[in-house]
């Protein structure tokens, strides 16, 4: 079936602006990191800054650095997810539903606050190795140099392996099991043969997104007082040597190429096999029953997972209810003073974060919106480059956006006296909302395919303009996927960590995640900092939670018919 | 290769609450092609997948061969299931599909090679080993299923609706397929289907289940024949079924239908019981002009036609008897009009065409 489409002029003057918007804002910034990276002091082209960058044995040593961490965090988050997702998924045992929820707890704290939290629990005087110490004479290192970061982005991240693996397995036919165990294979051979393989595209897009995010990662390593790595080598390279370093710009196009390298990978191997026909609606794999020590085995394996899972959480609470903690396997002193430290002193950080990322996700689901109808609605020519652009920007790791910034408008003043973009509160708005718009997006073309055609021209037809059916019509059924989008937008904005460092040009500027980032500098600032993030972690709970609320609720009374 | 027979004794499998095969008893001939037939829901697939070792029984004893098999797991039992939407796996080659089985059984690679290449001929599908299972039509999907299936040499074959995904011209000519490859291979194999075509056409004999229990074993003509009961006469084939009750008076044989009303039973027909439903094929009617032609060895009735069908090689009347409705298949020819709604007429059904079948 096909409809009319409407290209109204108003909405083509809309898709420009906001392809305008997207170029000065994305490509720009990103073009003139990757023009710096590749130019010499008279504009001409020259591989002389790429050429320095390898001759420079700490940048060497970064970039395997970098590799190495992103690497080790893919296989270890890859050891934890697999068993748990596939436990969950084929075996029955209470629990299993309580294990896909604990899985996403980690994505609600930033990995930083988790790398602070981690290294008291599990740092060379932390609680663990303390005990270790006191009782058998010796330490476990774990919290030291890259096995540090890798041990925090792995506890942090693989839930992004686990959640993509089990929707991947849960669509997979029972019969493809069942087919290889009546060919005769089972255990080990036909999970390697059979049952992963076919779960192989969730795998593969939860496991390239881990690397990207982890290759990209700039708070971790800089909490870790870890700086032999790219992210931190960029963000130092710019703010100690200056904006003009070329070195730093090198970084960020090898950033850049990882991050495209890594998605352009992903979707070109699912998009080359045929998974088309691994779920033909026919039934789920059955869960099976475990045996007495597998069932010991699985809890076991579970339970210190959970145990690590929420140990940086559990540390973060005692560190803002105690006082300083230190060198002890416990904190001793109950004390609120943290708590009422933050809401004096940190008062404004607060207010900063709900203020720009509360505009960056309204004006998120503003552009959001406008993209996905004139994307689904209209034959606007070329309207597929604005979505094409958005998802740019889901490749883009906040840390070049953040140094393309700072190189592209330096010196462009706000109209009014309001003094330099890239030291106003305005910048971060802009950061914020280009950064999170893939996530309102994706959201919002959602809800707009739900909603069928066949109710605006039911409006259209009793005499409603275009305006007024967007208005009364389109945007009140879009509402649930709009708000959804909303929140998601807010709680990532709220909790990003790269390109906030860089953008904060003063204190009085600066939102709560770089709030925590400066009290996790000292000891005496770990309490206060520890109170914030509970702060924000709570706030962005909160925002997880109504987003699943709405998800759930948000669509099921639009559909009529078929979906076009 | 050798063929097996298969005992199921006494068996009987619930999902927690719910019975779903109650006291299951088949002896399946070694190279037999056996059909499980029943509606949706009746236990033919559970019965299967039992076969196959993906459902446990809780009572009774699986017999292949002669072994007990209870408590083996499927990958050791050496029964090949094709299944109903084949389940190849998309990420590997018709070939690789098909040594997948070969390989479990760590068989030498050329060894392997070989096998792959002769289940491919057999099923004519050799040109295309290296495609993957996307890029083939449903029919050549089936080929290969089977092919990966018999690679193994099964003591077993177990097909699982294996018509049900094609279209209706390349269903028959699949149907003769199989039916020539079964007989080639002499495998014992178990046909599962809710289709009586399919499995009055192919098979030896053919178990119909209701609602977790065998209704009755026999021929496909066993079945149309002689049905044992109520559902079976219905299942295979139509029928006229009349609910009532059989009086003895004398030498002569009578019926008391509350809906056809008395009717004296033509002579020299046993009953075993008096509680039975009285059913006869609507092929086995005729229509008579005259009301005292052939009175003797028939059972004689009079009706109006309320409705006909025009099928092409007969034409299906409704004729009101009583209260009742009795279908009616007269052969059709060339230039013959219909009778038309309205008409009164004398219907015939010969004793030897009348069942008696259990409620």
């Amino acid at each position: 079936m096909t409809t009319v489409k409407r290209n109204h002029p108003g909405l083509i003057a809309i898709a420009i602006a906001i392809a305008l918007f997207l170029f000065v804002f994305l490509i720009g910034p990103i073009l003139t990191v990757v023009y710096t990276a590749f130019t010499d002091g008279h504009g001409g082209f020259t591989l002389t800054h790429f050429l320095a960058f390898a001759e420079i044995s700490l940048m060497r040593e970064s970039f395997a650095n970098s590799l190495f961490v992103a690497g080790m965090t893919v296989f270890w988050a890859t050891m934890i997810a697999i068993p748990l997702a596939y436990l969950t998924m084929r075996f029955q045992f209470r629990g299993a539903v309580l294990i896909q929820t604990l899985g996403v707890l980690p994505l609600v704290m930033p990995a930083f606050v988790g790398a602070a939290a981690l290294q008291l629990i599990f740092g060379r005087s932390g609680a663990v190795n303390l005990i270790l110490m006191e009782n058998f004479g010796f330490s476990i290192p774990v919290m030291e140099g890259l096995s540090g970061i890798i041990f925090v982005e792995t506890l942090h991240y693989f839930p992004f392996i686990l959640l993509n693996l089990s929707a991947s397995l849960a669509t997979i036919d029972s019969s493809m099991e069942e087919a290889g165990q009546n060919l005769g294979a089972s255990g080990w051979r036909l999970f390697r043969k059979v049952i992963f393989p076919l779960a192989l595209p969730g795998y593969i897009a939860g496991a390239s997104l881990v690397f990207i995010k982890v290759f990209d990662d700039l708070g971790t390593p800089l909490v870790l007082n870890v700086t032999n790595m790219l992210a931190p080598q960029a963000y130092l390279r710019v703010t100690s040597i200056g904006i003009e370093d070329p070195i730093g710009y090198v970084i960020c196009v090898i950033l850049v190429l990882f991050s495209i390298a890594a998605m352009a990978g992903s979707w070109w191997f699912v998009k080359r096999r045929d998974y088309a026909l691994v779920s033909r609606g026919g039934a789920q794999a059955p869960k099976r029953k475990l045996t007495g020590w597998q069932t010991a085995l699985a809890y076991g394996w579970i339970f210190g997972i959970l145990m690590l899972v929420l140990s940086p959480h559990l540390g973060i609470l005692l560190m803002s209810l105690f006082k300083v903690w230190s060198f002890s396997v416990l904190p001793e002193q109950f004390t609120l003073v943290h708590y009422a430290t933050i809401f004096t002193d940190a008062k404004q950080m607060i207010w900063n974060t709900i203020l720009y990322c509360g505009l960056a996700a309204f004006i998120d689901i503003i552009i959001g919106g406008a993209i996905a109808y004139i994307v689904i609605r209209t034959t606007i020519p070329g309207r597929q480059i604005l979505d094409h652009l958005v998802t740019v920007a889901l490749a883009m790791p906040g840390l070049v956006l953040g140094i393309g910034y700072l190189r592209a408008f330096r010196g462009i003043e706000l109209p009014f006296g309001a003094g330099a973009l890239t030291a106003s509160w305005v910048i971060f708005v802009i950061a914020y909302s280009v950064r999170r718009l893939p996530y309102a997006l994706r959201s919002c073309m959602a809800a707009l395919t739900q909603v069928h055609p066949a109710l605006e021209e039911a409006a259209e037809n009793v005499g409603a303009g275009r305006w007024r059916t967007i208005r009364k019509i389109v945007i009140p059924l879009m509402m649930g996927g709009l708000l959804a989008g909303f929140v998601t937008s807010f709680i990532t904005a709220a909790a990003e960590i790269s390109e906030t460092i860089l953008l904060t040009s003063r204190e009085s500027l600066a939102p709560m995640s770089y709030g925590i980032y400066l009290y996790f500098q000292s000891i005496a600032g770990r309490g206060p900092g520890a109170a914030l993030s509970v702060v924000a972690i709570s706030i962005v709970a909160l925002g997880t939670y109504i987003t699943h609320r709405l998800a759930a609720t948000a669509t099921p009374h639009q559909n009529v018919g078929n979906r076009t | 290769m050798k063929s097996v027979g298969i005992e199921i004794k006494n068996i009987a499998l619930s999902f927690g609450s719910t019975a779903v095969l109650k006291d299951i008893t088949l002896s399946i001939q070694p190279g037999e092609f056996f059909a499980l037939l029943g509606p949706s829901g009746s236990g033919k697939s559970t019965l299967l997948r039992l076969i196959a070792g993906f459902n446990q029984h809780q009572r009774g004893e699986l017999l292949i061969d002669g072994k007990d098999v209870t408590g083996t797991q499927p990958w050791l039992r050496n029964v090949g299931m094709v299944f109903q939407n084949y389940a190849l796996w998309p990420h590997m080659t018709v070939a690789q599909n098909v040594a997948f089985g070969l390989e479990a059984r760590k068989l030498p690679s050329a060894e392997i090679r070989t096998k792959v290449a002769s289940a491919l001929e057999l099923v004519d599908m050799g040109e295309l080993a290296n495609r993957r299972p996307g890029q083939l039509s449903g029919g050549q999907q089936q080929r290969v299923a089977i092919a990966r299936t018999l690679a193994i040499e099964p003591q077993v074959l177990l097909l699982d609706e294996p018509l049900s995904n094609l279209d209706a011209k390349l269903r028959t000519q699949t149907r003769q397929e199989l039916v020539l490859l079964q007989r080639r291979l002499g495998i014992t194999t178990i046909f599962v289907t809710h289709d009586q075509e399919e499995a009055l056409t192919t098979c030896h004999r053919i178990a119909v289940m209701d609602q977790g229990v065998i209704q009755q074993v026999g021929s496909p003509m066993d079945l149309f024949d002689f049905p044992v009961n109520r559902f079976v006469a219905q299942f295979v084939g139509s029928v006229n079924l009349f609910a009532g009750r059989f009086i003895t008076e004398g030498d002569h044989l009578r019926f008391d239908s509350p809906t056809l009303g008395m009717l004296t039973l033509p002579k020299g027909l046993e009953l075993q019981s008096t509680d039975m439903d009285l059913a006869f094929r609507p092929h086995a009617v005729r229509f008579v002009e005259n009301p005292d032609t052939d009175l003797h060895h028939n059972l004689a009735l009079n009706g109006e036609i309320v409705d006909s069908e025009f099928l092409g090689e007969f034409i299906r009347y409704e004729v009101r008897v009583g209260q009742a409705m009795v279908k009616a298949d007269i052969p059709h020819a060339r230039g013959v009009t219909p009778l038309q709604i309205g008409v009164q007429i004398h219907l015939r059904i010969p004793s030897q065409e009348l069942r008696f079948v259990t409620a």
